[in-house]
């Protein structure tokens, strides 16, 4: 698989490792009340589609920037790939 | 019809006319005591279990394609039960139990090989690790034994001993492991099943389920709507998007193992044989092919076939151990898709869902846990609770803290 690294232009995968579902973006608040439940969810439950996922990766033998990557999990198509934090700056974490 | 040697002789002397298919093709009935959903290793030894070992009499199992079509045709056959943690050693070893009389009780030859599984070791502090584990093995009336190199050098004098990154210092063996016709286990359990009046319908999908006031009615299919008071799900691979049907998150992602097969040679691996310092293991098909496998590619998949960077990683651990295989020509090589669960152990209980069942979350172990997987998964349909040996494979662990975690590396399913 080759990503298309939105600064760097297109890289091998190999030079990755992968996270999971992008939703691992979306740490819970550890005050809430139902904190442990939600850190449950976060935690251990999965989406698991077979079809499009937005996906952590991170390019860790080159620039260590964590991308958003949209690939489908049924053929490997990748059609879009972000920064990882502009996608938390526009969920508005990170402020 | 019994399969015999007296049946054999008989068959060839009246020009095999009296071989019958091995199972019916029934159209669906109108409902079900219970409904399996997935037609493979799983789906099939818990409907035959169910049927002779917990006189359930109305039972289907639903098949998206055809019977033995998913993982339990593509596997690499090897089973074993030399697992460490408690959660996990007494199922295991139940499951090679039944393994050891699986051909009388099914009537058919799966070609059961108890060849043995050896792991070797390539350090000091492996090898106290292999012999903990092989005690906690034994004390769970399994069977284990330490071996030097040099008892392992008589029995495979063909590894690479003298490594220079990987010396290998001996290996830890379980006899009783060994290998088993895959389709075969599949076929059996569908004879055995369907002769005690399982409906095997094939081509069935499962589109969805009838949920009413929180309990199940029945599933959805594309031959129309089945009633059942209970339904069991065993399609692992594909949990996440049947269950998703039901409105259910799993702690479950889907990845893709590649597995790989030499051209046929002549006998040369004595049993399995893993290797300690990387992901690789290999053994011989009774065809001659080298079968062997690693990791997992490590991202979320169905797509049922891997990249290149594994299949180097796999071959890299194949040259470590054992240079020879390096001259053997690749026939072929596949992916399977697995349920890689949060804590790399399965899942066997009840859902939210009031009798609906689920059965999955096997990570690439689900082949040799077959016939105890069917076992628990029928004695829970069945009595409404978990076996003895599957108590710890509820999907509340994770909530209460009891993560059955082999490896130690936490809810990061691509590491397991």
């Amino acid at each position: 698989m080759i990503i298309d690294h939105p600064l760097l232009g297109p890289r091998d995968a190999q030079e990755f490792t992968y996270l999971g579902d992008a939703s691992l973006i979306d740490r819970p608040d550890w005050q809430a009340t139902d904190a442990a439940e939600q850190f449950f969810d976060y935690q251990y439950l999965r989406d698991n589609p077979a079809g499009l996922h937005k996906e952590l990766w991170f390019h860790e033998m080159g620039d260590r920037s964590w991308l958003v990557v949209t690939r489908n999990t049924l053929t490997h198509e990748i059609t879009k790939v972000e920064l990882a934090r502009d996608v938390a700056r526009k969920r508005g974490r990170g402020k | 019809m019994r399969y015999s040697g007296f049946r054999i002789i008989k068959e060839a002397l009246t020009g095999h006319k009296g071989w019958g298919p091995a199972w019916r093709n029934p159209e669906p009935k109108k409902s079900y005591d219970i409904i399996i959903i997935g037609g493979g290793g799983h789906g099939l030894a818990t409907a035959h279990y169910l049927a002779s070992q917990f006189g359930e009499s109305s039972i289907a199992v639903l098949e998206k394609g055809w019977i033995g079509g998913g993982n339990v045709g593509r596997n690499t056959t090897i089973i074993r039960s030399n697992y460490l943690l408690d959660g996990n050693e007494p199922f295991y070893e139940f499951s090679l139990k039944l393994w050891e009389g699986l051909e009388q009780d099914l009537n058919y030859n799966a070609m059961v090989s108890q060849r043995g599984v050896l792991n070797l070791f390539h350090s000091d502090a492996q090898r106290d690790a292999y012999r903990r584990r092989g005690n906690a093995m034994m004390l769970h009336g399994a069977d284990a034994q330490l071996l030097d190199a040099d008892q392992v050098r008589a029995e495979c004098p063909f590894l690479d001993f003298d490594n220079a990154r990987f010396p290998i210092k001996g290996g830890l063996a379980q006899r009783r492991g060994g290998t088993v016709r895959h389709d075969a286990v599949a076929w059996g359990y569908a004879r055995a099943a369907d002769s005690r009046g399982v409906d095997i319908i094939q081509n069935c999908e499962v589109t969805g389920f009838r949920i009413k006031e929180g309990r199940v009615q029945g599933v959805e299919t594309s031959k129309g709507f089945i009633g059942a008071r209970k339904v069991g799900c065993a399609v692992a691979g594909s949990s996440g998007a049947v269950m998703a049907k039901a409105g259910l998150r799993l702690p479950i992602e889907s990845h893709v193992l590649q597995a790989f097969v030499s051209e046929g040679l002549k006998p040369l691996i004595p049993g399995v044989v893993t290797f300690g310092a990387g992901h690789f293991y290999v053994s011989q098909s009774d065809k001659g092919g080298l079968v062997f496998g690693g990791d997992i590619d490590g991202y979320n998949s169905y797509a049922q076939r891997g990249n290149l960077p594994v299949v180097e990683d796999v071959c890299e651990g194949g040259m470590a151990i054992m240079p020879m295989i390096g001259r053997a020509r690749l026939l072929r090589m596949w992916g399977g898709v697995m349920d890689m669960s949060m804590d790399g152990s399965p899942i066997i209980d009840r859902t939210d869902i009031k009798g609906l069942y689920f059965n999955g979350g096997w990570c690439y172990g689900g082949f040799k846990a077959t016939p105890a997987s069917g076992w628990c998964f029928a004695h829970l349909l069945s009595t409404d609770k978990p076996h003895e040996t599957a108590t710890a494979y509820r999907f509340d662990r994770f909530q209460r803290g009891a993560m059955i975690d082999e490896k130690g590396v936490g809810a990061q399913p691509n590491l397991h």
